[in-house]
């Protein structure tokens, strides 16, 4: 009874979760990493017009290690992919990538030996946005799906099921 | 004096073949005698700027040279590729510009596929750097007297050149790993 707060999905945990969850879904400051006309999108959302400050993203930050949400707008080539492993390597827990357009998705039209066929296989993806560019309205709408994926986010939980598990390990 | 006259007079005895494309006068002229008779386009004939250098695979003129002749209609022409010499693989082409009169010229250079070397002109024009580079990365055609001969868009661990035409659209599956010191 006096660890259910940490042992079961007790009351305490539960509301610590939401406090947690309530706090990184209102401030994903997202990282633009805009490498081709998809990165012209996601400044049009960026900037007043239709304004990404609206929804939390309010600082976008140029470095990654001060950024929540890794937004990949265009095209990889396979010379950039250690660059973007590293970018993503470089970005303190928790992390989100949203990947925007065909390119980022797929590859896109260019199926060739220079670009990479999607980041999906470089680095773990969040929310996928189809389009060749996608309007701004789809980058808003990729950030509230994120939004929405974070609030049903369990963070302890999963740390407890990690704390668990070593302790079982050390029995 | 037509620009065709012009450069035929200046060229000389390097001039291999002399023709007039889509309104752009085209000169071949062999490897041996490129760098001067470059120099002396730029120096006599005023082309002082180098608006591109790229290079060409004709290796599909040997894989259907059947096809390629009936295209052509003039019958004699068709024996007289019949009779010659396959042309060889690789070809460099310089579009040179002259700022004064603004009149184009391409110069095309033949280069054989067992010896893949052109002299450098980047002493001639400085705008050749990067497009050698280019051509380098794209055809493996090393240009000799450059100041930097390395890829200028595939990585350098990277070993195929991947503009030539037996080379697959979507690659040998070379992927990019960099270590980074992370001390």
């Amino acid at each position: 009874m006096k660890f259910q707060a940490i042992h079961g999905e007790g009351w305490l945990l539960t509301k610590a979760e939401q406090l947690i969850n309530w706090g990184r879904s209102r401030s994903p400051w997202p990282f633009p990493y805009g490498t081709a006309c998809c990165g012209i999108e996601l400044m049009c959302a960026l900037a007043s017009g239709y304004d990404m400050a609206r929804f939390g993203a309010e600082r976008v930050a140029f470095t990654p290690r001060q950024c929540d949400v890794l937004i990949e707008a265009g095209t990889i080539t396979k010379k950039m992919v250690p660059v973007l492993k590293r970018i993503y390597a470089q970005m303190a827990e928790p992390k989100w990538v949203i990947a925007v357009g065909a390119c980022a998705c797929s590859g896109g039209v260019f199926r060739t030996y220079s670009t990479a066929q999607g980041i999906g296989s470089i680095i773990p993806v969040d929310v996928y946005i189809p389009g060749c560019p996608p309007r701004p309205e789809g980058i808003l709408y990729a950030l509230l799906k994120l939004i929405d994926k974070i609030e049903a986010d369990h963070p302890l939980y999963k740390q407890r099921s990690k704390v668990v598990e070593a302790l079982e390990a050390a029995k | 004096m037509s620009l065709k006259e012009r450069v035929a007079n200046i060229l000389k005895n390097d001039l291999l073949e002399i023709t007039e494309s889509k309104g752009d006068v085209c000169v071949e002229i062999s490897r041996q005698t490129l760098v001067n008779a470059l120099k002396r386009l730029k120096e006599e004939g005023g082309f002082d700027f180098l608006s591109d250098l790229l290079g060409i695979d004709n290796s599909d003129l040997y894989a259907k040279p059947k096809k390629k002749k009936k295209k052509t209609e003039d019958g004699t022409e068709q024996e007289q590729e019949e009779k010659g010499p396959p042309p060889p693989r690789f070809e460099v082409v310089y579009l040179l510009l002259s700022l004064s009169t603004n009149e184009r010229l391409q110069v095309r250079v033949r280069v054989p596929e067992d010896d893949l070397e052109l002299p450098s002109v980047t002493s001639l024009w400085r705008s050749a750097n990067w497009p050698e580079r280019e051509t380098f990365d794209m055809f493996g055609i090393r240009f000799n007297g450059h100041p930097n001969m390395r890829r200028l868009l595939m990585w350098d661990e990277f070993q195929d050149y991947p503009l030539r035409k037996d080379y697959p659209l979507e690659g040998k599956g070379e992927e990019r790993h960099l270590n980074y010191n992370i001390a």
